[in-house]
């Protein structure tokens, strides 16, 4: 099992949007591994990267967005150069993807038997009823009920939840090594998310796949990954075990977001914040992105080029990181009470 | 302290019909979908009343049937005693819709782009005629923003900043009611904190009223005094925050509650809730939950259960205790 190559590593990867105004970098010098059977959570705000850097690992960067540095392996062979039909034998048959939108990541025009069959049929190596069988197994493997039935409906027929069990079943017909869930469950109901987060962590576990679970939910994350990522103005923030970054965030940006998310052991009390908001891209600060929001900021975060998970301890991106259970943003009422 | 809402029997039913041709032709009958079924609340002046519920719960409609943007088919809305739908003295009707304004969930689409921010804020005052000076670098300030930022336009804005611009202009006609249907569900985490703590701080300064529309259990967990829980247009559960999370007494209520992603509960393995909400337009008989309640027994399939009273909760199912 150790000897075995994770199934996803990115390796420095730096992906750029030449504009008029300059080169802007959405994802700056970031590395991780993913393993067969894990989740990895990738967890920021809106701009942070993170749909970004899922993107460039199936190879769906809008140009001008490009690759300029860094590497991405799929069990240890290279899938950044690769252009064209190499490209498309690999994605769907080892890497699948499910989008947030499940109304808009399916053909309105097909049904959904079509499309499962097309993406069987483009990828292995079987006749077209064999493909349909294994359409209707797919289709039952993710929960839809009487799947024979259903096989030959259009997607504007299945309810949310049905259409993005539709979509993961897609993603998973070719039997990929690798998916990438992109916000899987945004666009759904409490119970619904339950039941396809409950769905995701069964196939992986089951079927040994490695999942980048992409999200802004931190309680979705909390349930569901083994490993996460925070990313922030394109960087990795911090990296690591989900227990220990929940609830021992070593970044003062973790902190400050796990502090300022409202939850239910904390009652009426006023939340704290991070002030101020995400820097554009177009418009980071010199050294540490987080080094304006941040009240452990010190001349080195303000002045040095930005740290990075290699130059620091390889669990927090920080100069001066929060010793376990600290807290990064001082609490309003400690402060009224001193 | 008084009721300033109360709602009595509130009915809802919206007319989704194909037109009559198609109907004649297909021989389909009329549909008609009961987004609001005879809900019955009140809200307590400076309190904040959240109405929680999937999608499909009928609380964006109960919001705007308040504000007055959609009528009710049947049961009244009082506001202060006064009732918008049938008061026939202008000058009351007038009166009372100063007091109420709404903030909406999209800060994106609710700013016209083409005004400045001074005349989306100072719209609700001019619109009556009002004296508008200096009131929107006024209110701009209060909400945490420069009075310089008046003469900009919307999108010079992030979506946090928006959503203080809308706080702003719910703010200027000097209303006791603000419905708010899900004002920081387009944000992210570390703005929506900044958002939730201003609406706080605002209440208290201006003895406001909040009614809190929302799908996020913890923040309606934070924000709210007392909190009604809707399924398919139907109350089915209402209580102080505390007794609620405490003791949800509907089955409905904690499925919600355990379906919940929690941030404390790692790999946590919950047993999904069964099925999906109904069709609004053919609701179960009886009680709407039945068909996925575990609870369920044949009363419920036939009969619709009454809201009954159990300590400081309501609660709409035969088996409650």
């Amino acid at each position: 099992m150790m000897t075995a190559p994770p199934v996803l590593s990115v390796r420095d990867l730096v992906v750029e949007i030449p504009t008029r105004h300059g080169v802007l970098r959405p994802v700056d010098a970031v590395s991780y591994d993913i393993h067969a059977g894990e989740i990895l959570g990738v967890v920021g705000e809106s701009g942070a990267g993170k749909s970004m850097t899922g993107n460039a690992v199936i190879g769906l960067l809008d140009p001008p967005a490009r690759i300029v540095s860094g590497e991405i392996l799929l069990s240890g062979q290279p899938v950044h150069t690769l252009r064209g039909d190499a490209l498309r034998r690999l994605r769907g048959k080892r890497m699948g993807m499910i989008f947030q939108d499940p109304l808009t990541s399916l053909n309105p025009l097909l049904t959904v038997g079509d499309q499962l069959t097309e993406t069987i049929l483009e990828h292995l190596d079987i006749t077209p009823s064999e493909a349909r069988k294994r359409a209707v197994a797919a289709l039952e493997e993710v929960g839809i009920p009487a799947a024979r039935d259903r096989i030959d409906s259009y997607p504007h027929e299945f309810s949310g939840g049905m259409r993005q069990r539709v979509v993961i079943a897609l993603a998973l017909c070719a039997e990929p090594d690798l998916v990438i869930a992109d916000e899987p469950t945004t666009a759904l109901d409490v119970s619904v998310q339950a039941q396809i987060i409950a769905l995701l962590k069964r196939l992986c576990r089951e079927r040994g796949v490695a999942v980048m679970l992409v999200t802004h939910d931190m309680g979705v994350i909390a349930e569901a990954a083994d490993r996460v990522a925070v990313m922030y103005a394109g960087r990795l923030a911090e990296l690591g075990p989900v227990r220990e970054v929940l609830t021992a965030a070593r970044h003062p940006y973790t902190a400050g977001l796990m502090a300022s998310t409202p939850r239910a052991s904390q009652g009426h009390r006023r939340l704290r914040q991070i002030p101020g908001a995400m820097p554009r891209l177009g418009n980071l600060p010199a050294g540490c992105a987080f080094s304006p929001r941040c009240d452990h900021a010190q001349d080195r975060c303000r002045h040095d080029p930005g740290p990075t998970l290699d130059t620091c301890d390889g669990r927090a991106a920080c100069w001066f990181p929060l010793a376990s259970g600290a807290d990064a943003i001082p609490d309003p009422e400690k402060e009224t009470e001193a | 302290m008084s009721a300033i809402i109360r709602i009595d029997h509130l009915t809802r039913i919206f007319d989704v019909s194909k037109p009559w041709l198609n109907r004649l032709i297909e021989r389909a009958p009329r549909a008609l979908l009961t987004a609001v079924s005879d809900v019955s609340f009140e809200i307590e002046e400076n309190s904040v009343y959240a109405l929680v519920g999937e999608s499909g719960s009928g609380k964006s409609t109960i919001g705007k049937i308040i504000v007055g943007l959609v009528p009710p088919s049947q049961g009244s809305v009082l506001i202060e005693g006064v009732d918008l739908a049938t008061e026939s003295d202008a000058a009351k009707v007038d009166a009372v819709r100063a007091d109420i304004q709404m903030i909406f969930q999209d800060p994106y689409a609710s700013l016209n782009p083409r005004w400045r921010v001074r005349d989306i804020i100072a719209e609700p005052v001019a619109a009556r005629g009002g004296d508008t000076a200096g009131l929107a670098e006024t209110l701009l300030e209060q909400v945490g923003l420069s009075a310089a930022d008046a003469g900009k336009y919307p999108h010079e804005f992030s979506g946090g900043q928006r959503q203080r611009i809308c706080i702003a202009r719910a703010l200027a006609s000097g209303p006791k009611i603000i419905v708010c249907d899900e004002p920081t569900s387009a944000l992210d985490v570390s703005v929506q904190s900044q958002v939730l703590n201003l609406m706080s701080d605002l209440r208290e300064e201006l003895g406001l009223t909040y009614l809190f529309i929302s799908h996020d259990l913890t923040v309606v967990h934070h924000m709210a005094d007392r909190i009604g829980v809707l399924y398919l247009g139907r109350l089915v559960e209402e209580a102080p925050r505390d007794t609620l999370f405490a003791d949800p007494k509907h089955p409905y209520t904690q499925m919600l509650f355990d379906a919940a992603p929690r941030m404390d509960a790692f790999g946590r393995d919950v047993e999904p809730p069964k099925g999906e909400i109904p069709d609004a337009i053919n609701p179960p008989s009886g009680c709407a939950f039945h068909p996925r309640c575990p609870l369920a027994i044949d009363r419920c399939s036939r009969e619709r259960p009454e809201m009954r009273r159990l300590g400081d909760t309501r609660v709409a199912c035969h088996l409650a205790e």
